[in-house]
């Protein structure tokens, strides 16, 4: 079944960054990313992203499908701009230089194409980090090292215990809807879609009343064993955070002074080749 | 020397804030360090409340009033915490599925030491030492999804014991097992206790089960009271256990027909080492040759075969079913037993259409049933889940029988006559204007598989229809399912319940690993030790009896015990059930 997390457990320095250090650098370096639209920082970082991914030892065919799944969207993306502002790039970059002799409503310009050229880069810059998060980080021990970093822990817990939770409850739903269809209860394309509104009504009913029914339990079974008693708890999944862990924090820091600065050195967030 | 008193009852009552009665009522009870105690008695009886109330639930988590006094080592245990009771007293819950909170075996093994704040080294040590006890440390990094029933209740033994508990409680540990892991689990309980030198608290109302190894006493309760408070072979010599519902071990319902008298001095709590005179063993011979044999009629048309069906749930992943051809003839009431992910259940839902089967074909009355959908097949050949919470969408019964013709777009007129017939068929009738909700389980149980009646199948299949139940409903439903039989409907029961199909199923199919590796007479089956040990299912206790008292045909014992419950006492005990 699919999950959220994909944890793949190939040991690798990537792994061995406790899971918080990973989530604030995820965030740093998306945020930077994002912010800066400097082609030769976005060439920089999509390399240095694609070399991460390698020393996380992830493989391609573990991450087709999300890779796939992005892919499509960045396409269709890509081309809603084109057909909503064929001209966005013109106004940023300022000029407008038609090619291959072309002219018209959307006749392509150097800079539209450059612009979409950096959307790209922003992409591909971003993707293979997340992916390499989900993929190199141990949920329980992301649950941790949240709480080490100050979240509460009955919070950091709930993250864990939903992980764990979510094949269950897939499972549950998948035999319900069986059992369901037996009734006619239709769930699939060939009911209209207020029907199948309708008929997974009668499917929820069940679910969730079977799930209060396993809240009850698990709740009981926590605090039996303790759950909520001190302030603090330990982590058998927990990590301490080493030299290593600081110090990718404040490279990942580092790429937002540096895309502070090439905003200042280039007067805005755009790198213009065309002046 | 005298044992250290380690909890104590006084006078001691309880009811819920919701209820109008209370749950206990004048509890007296003592229990030393280091005895076994089995709490036994019919559902309702209140032994789920005491247990709540010995580990701290009560007061701390469903509240209510308390009377009389509940010392735990001396004191109140309204005056601790729920806390402080967790670090005496251990659960192991009835559903370890649900109990297991951990993404992987060491982390739930962990999870009372990490909130007790223990630090590392000695929270991996710990770990690693408690795992071994239990014989898991070999998954200690597996998730509970690739876990078997039996390791999960493995591991959830093992989270309660890092904690050096004083009492261990075991809830219904049965429940969820296969007869031979059952098994297991009742020898892993004997030596958890043996080497932590703890009270163990077994709650159960598989009697014959839990007596596999030796407990000191055995508390009965029932309506809320402690009936008795004996040892076993006490308990098992008198007649209190069938007045308040539990089944005696088989042995001694088949001494007892042959009017053999127990007594505590015969050592009746096991057969093996029950002592039997010659008088009595004579008399049991006597009682066997006298039973005349019934006979079974077997379904004369054909309903459903399977031609070589294979099915694997996903590329590369073990197969579940490999090449099942089985025929199941119109008015055959049978068995479908064998351990966990054996391929019953899978094979159920190839039949019903859940799943398309990779090869092979299912034959519903001579028709290929691929050309059928989901829905259609269901008119001929009813699903019942095993629980009913699973099944049902509708507040009101009369709603939720009616709904499988309401979608089929029945005229109302016809469906008002359909769900009165069948709700008459079910016992529900009077109950036809109720909310689900106010009904038990069984009633529930009854309404889902009225829901099914409705479209008016021939056969249905029903996964472990009376699991979780005690003794009164499992006769309860399994009396209302022969009775189903007997207008006609062919009915197939998935079971890990060696009593169930023994008593109630003419004829059993074992599954293996994803094969049919018998398929026979249920007492041929029960005393076949090759399949029995294939299958992971359990003797039964005649066959061991019929040997010892020098019978050796022990199928045919066997066999003339069930003829003799069907024809002498069964009939007795039908009638007003459903009320």
């Amino acid at each position: 079944m699919t999950n959220l997390f994909n944890y793949i457990d190939r040991p690798s320095p990537i792994h061995r960054l406790t899971g918080a250090t990973k989530f604030v650098c995820l965030l740093l370096w998306s945020f930077a990313a994002m912010s800066t639209y400097d082609t030769r920082m976005l060439i920089g970082l999509v390399i240095v992203s694609m070399i991460l991914f390698t020393v996380g030892r992830i493989h391609l065919k573990d991450v087709s499908f999300m890779i796939g799944f992005t892919l499509v969207f960045l396409v269709i993306n890509s081309i809603a701009i084109y057909l909503f502002a064929p001209f966005h790039g013109t106004e940023i970059y300022g000029t407008k230089t038609y090619l291959w002799g072309l002219s018209g409503r959307f006749a392509p310009t150097a800079e539209q194409l450059f612009y979409h050229f950096n959307y790209i880069l922003k992409y591909l810059a971003t993707i293979p980090i997340v992916l390499l998060f989900v993929c190199t980080t141990n949920p329980s021990e992301f649950a941790a090292s949240l709480n080490k970093i100050g979240i509460k822990y009955s919070i950091a817990y709930s993250v864990a215990l939903a992980l764990r939770y979510i094949p269950d409850i897939q499972k549950q739903y998948h035999e319900i809807s069986q059992a369901g269809q037996a009734r006619d209860i239709e769930m699939t394309k060939k009911a209209s879609l207020i029907n199948r509104l309708k008929s997974a009504s009668g499917i929820l009913i069940p679910l969730i009343l079977s799930s209060m029914d396993r809240i009850e339990i698990i709740s009981n079974a926590m605090e039996l064993r303790g759950f909520g008693k001190e302030k603090k708890r330990t982590w058998y999944m927990g990590r301490p955070f080493t030299a290593t862990d600081i110090a990718a924090m404040i490279g990942c820091a580092m790429l937002i002074l540096l895309s502070a600065y090439l905003a200042h050195v280039n007067g805005g967030r755009y790198y213009n080749p065309f002046i | 020397m005298e044992k250290e008193l380690l909890l104590e009852f006084n006078d001691f009552g309880f009811q819920y804030n919701a209820q109008a009665e209370p749950t206990l009522h004048g509890i007296n009870l003592k229990l030393y360090r280091g005895e076994r105690i089995l709490i036994a008695g019919p559902s309702g009886c209140g032994k789920s409340t005491l247990v709540h109330c010995i580990n701290g639930l009560i007061p701390f988590s469903y509240k209510g009033e308390m009377s009389g006094s509940l010392k735990l080592k001396g004191t109140e245990t309204k005056d601790l915490s729920l806390f402080d009771i967790s670090h005496t007293v251990g659960t192991v819950l009835q559903d370890s599925d649900a109990q297991f909170v951990g993404m992987t075996v060491a982390e739930d093994i962990a999870f009372a030491l990490e909130n007790d704040c223990v630090d590392d080294p000695k929270l991996h040590d710990k770990v690693k030492e408690v795992a071994a006890l239990v014989d898991i440390d070999d998954h200690l990094t597996h998730a509970p999804s690739e876990l078997s029933g039996g390791q999960k209740q493995r591991v959830s033994v093992a989270g309660v014991l890092v904690d050096d508990v004083d009492i261990l409680i075991f809830d219904e540990p049965l429940a969820n097992l296969d007869p031979a892991t059952g098994k297991q689990a009742i020898e892993l309980i004997d030596k958890m206790q043996e080497q932590t030198g703890a009270t163990v608290i077994i709650v159960e109302h598989r009697l014959e089960d839990v007596l596999h190894r030796p407990v000191d006493r055995i508390v009965l309760m029932e309506r809320g009271r402690i009936r008795a408070d004996v040892t076993p072979d006490e308990l098992l010599s008198g007649s209190l256990l069938k007045e308040c519902g539990v089944r005696e071990p088989l042995y001694l319902t088949a001494l007892k027909y042959a009017d053999v008298k127990i007594s505590p001095d015969m050592h009746p709590s096991s057969l093996d080492k029950m002592v039997i005179g010659d008088a009595d063993k004579a008399g049991l011979n006597d009682w066997y040759k006298s039973v005349e044999a019934g006979s079974v009629t077997d379904g004369k048309s054909e309903l459903l075969r399977t031609e070589g069906i294979s099915f694997t749930y996903r590329e590369g992943e073990k197969i579940a079913l490999n090449d099942i051809s089985v025929k199941i003839n119109e008015g055959e009431m049978t068995a479908i037993v064998g351990t966990n992910g054996a391929g019953k259940s899978t094979f159920s839902k190839v039949v019903c259409g859940f799943e398309t089967p990779d090869k092979g074909k299912v034959f519903y009355k001579g028709d290929d049933f691929a050309e059928y959908s989901i829905k259609e097949r269901a008119e001929h050949i009813g699903y019942v889940m095993q629980n009913p919470n699973q099944m049902i969408s509708k507040v009101w019964i009369y709603d939720e029988v009616a709904l499988g013709l309401r979608t089929r777009e029945v005229p109302e007129e016809e469906i008002e006559k359909r769900v009165e017939k069948v709700l008459k068929i079910c016992g529900l009738w009077k109950m036809r204007k109720w909310p689900i909700s106010a009904l038990s389980f069984g009633q529930k149980k009854r309404v889902t598989i009225a829901s099914i009646l409705v479209l008016d199948p021939k056969m249905i299949i029903l996964d472990e229809p009376t699991a979780g139940q005690d003794y009164r409903h499992y006769t309860e439903i399994m009396e209302f399912l022969t009775d189903l039989n007997r207008q006609g409907i062919t009915v197939v029961m998935v079971t890990h319940d060696m009593h169930l199909m023994l008593e109630y199923a003419d004829r059993a199919i074992v599954f293996s690993d994803g094969r049919i590796i018998a398929d026979d007479r249920s007492y041929n089956i029960i005393t076949n030790d090759k399949i029995i040990k294939e299958a992971s299912l359990k003797e039964t206790s005649l066959y061991g009896l019929a040997l010892k008292c020098g019978i050796d045909d022990g199928t045919d014992f066997v066999r003339h015990f069930i003829d003799y419950e069907r024809k002498h006492v069964r009939e007795d005990e039908r009638g007003g059930v459903y009320d």
